[in-house]
């Protein structure tokens, strides 16, 4: 079973959540975590494993070859990302507007535009007793994300099918880089917290889902904060509760200095329980 | 000198658009002809991703040596101009075409990107 851990705010608790389930689950399970959030990937302060593998990761970008060039002007009009220009007998491929579609490279009647590698960032897996983690890691300005991460999925599709539990911890936002991230999961869990910003993003992140038509439950963190507004709007909505996380200063110690709350904290504890409970229900 | 203007109309007296990719016109100003041509960029509120470089595309055809805008174009939009030889004024945002136009000529706006 595939759970992407996703939010529409920033710092509502993915991280937090995801390495905790995912150590939770490994003490009786097959475990992968994966870490998607590859602008800023930081799954890997909490989880002290070995490093197994480390590779570079690219995308394909096509290569103008201007002397078979016959200057006919179907690749700019196939591009449907505004991606390819031509001035008079020149063409321009701008990369970063590029989505590796290979319409382009497929249609030109000459072959003058074979794809061509471009880096994206790196992969690295690690491995932690039955806990199996990667962690995809864009390279320093690149804008792209989506190709690393649906390459990343692609990894865990072929390598780790042995895992009872795939758990991904998903970019923030609702847009392209979140929905490759959530789109392939079973299952959705939106952390937010009890907060108008975190109640405004979490509504945001829902309409998402529903157009992914993506059966989710929301988990509250630092409950206690805020008002009642989010779990008003989960019932309005029929949305599930699956936990809520306490706000304590206790939590915050521990996640500053890189620690598992599932061992020190009874409340995350429980809450990981009913996560559980809920999602083997239904399995 | 040919010289293209963002622009919010289509005459003179309209507002330049200190918008460079998402201009509703580009007016193209050909000084020896004493000629004025209009582009209507219009459809490009459609266009997802790109339209810097969808503008650019359709400057090119009038080949103007000067741009006159507001922001700037972006890195796509600039890479493109950097391909045509063109000298790119900016700060022209909240003139008219033509209140652009004089401060360019007694040399009041700022060059580059």
């Amino acid at each position: 079973m595939r759970i992407a851990i996703a939010s529409g705010k920033g710092g509502t608790g993915k991280t937090t959540l995801a390495v905790n389930l995912a150590l939770y689950a490994a003490e009786s399970f097959q475990v992968m975590l994966m870490d998607l959030d590859v602008e800023e990937p930081n799954s890997s302060a909490f989880i002290k494993g070995e490093q197994i593998t480390e590779q570079r990761m690219f995308r394909t970008v096509p290569q103008w070859d201007s002397h078979s060039c016959t200057h006919c002007g179907k690749c700019v009009t196939v591009c449907q990302y505004n991606a390819i220009i031509k001035l008079g007998e020149r063409i321009l491929v701008l990369p970063e507007l590029c989505h590796s579609c290979y319409a382009c490279s497929e249609l030109c009647p000459s072959q003058s535009l074979p794809m061509g590698e471009v880096p994206l960032g790196n992969m690295r897996s690690f491995v932690s007793g039955e806990l199996n983690f990667i962690e995809s890691k864009l390279d320093i300005g690149v804008e792209m994300a989506a190709p690393l991460i649906s390459q990343s999925i692609q990894h865990a599709d072929m390598n780790y099918s042995f895992c009872e539990y795939q758990f991904l911890d998903c970019p923030p936002g609702t847009s392209c880089s979140m929905i490759t991230a959530t789109k392939t999961a079973d299952f959705v869990i939106l952390i937010t917290e009890p907060t108008p910003f975190g109640l405004h993003d979490l509504s945001l992140a829902v309409d998402t889902m529903r157009h992914l038509n993506k059966p989710f439950g929301v988990v509250v963190n630092r409950m206690g904060i805020g008002n009642n507004d989010v779990y008003a709007y989960c019932e309005a909505l029929n949305i599930p509760v699956l936990a809520s996380i306490p706000s304590k200063r206790r939590i915050a110690e521990l996640y500053s200095q890189g620690k598992v709350l599932i061992d020190e904290v009874p409340e995350v504890k429980t809450a990981m329980d009913a996560i559980f409970c809920y999602l083997r229900g239904i399995q | 000198m040919i010289i293209a203007f963002t622009a919010t109309g289509t005459t003179w007296d309209a507002a330049i658009d200190p918008r460079f990719g998402r201009t509703d016109y580009i007016l193209i100003f050909d000084e020896e002809k004493n000629e004025m041509n209009v582009i209507d960029n219009r459809e490009i509120t459609n266009v997802a991703h790109g339209a810097g470089p969808q503008t650019a595309q359709k400057i090119y055809e009038y080949a103007p040596q000067v741009l006159i805008t507001g922001n700037g174009p972006g890195g796509n939009a600039a890479a493109i101009l950097a391909e045509m030889n063109l000298k790119i004024y900016v700060g022209a945002g909240g003139k008219t075409v033509r209140e652009a136009y004089d401060a360019y000529k007694n040399n009041e706006l700022n060059t580059g990107v």
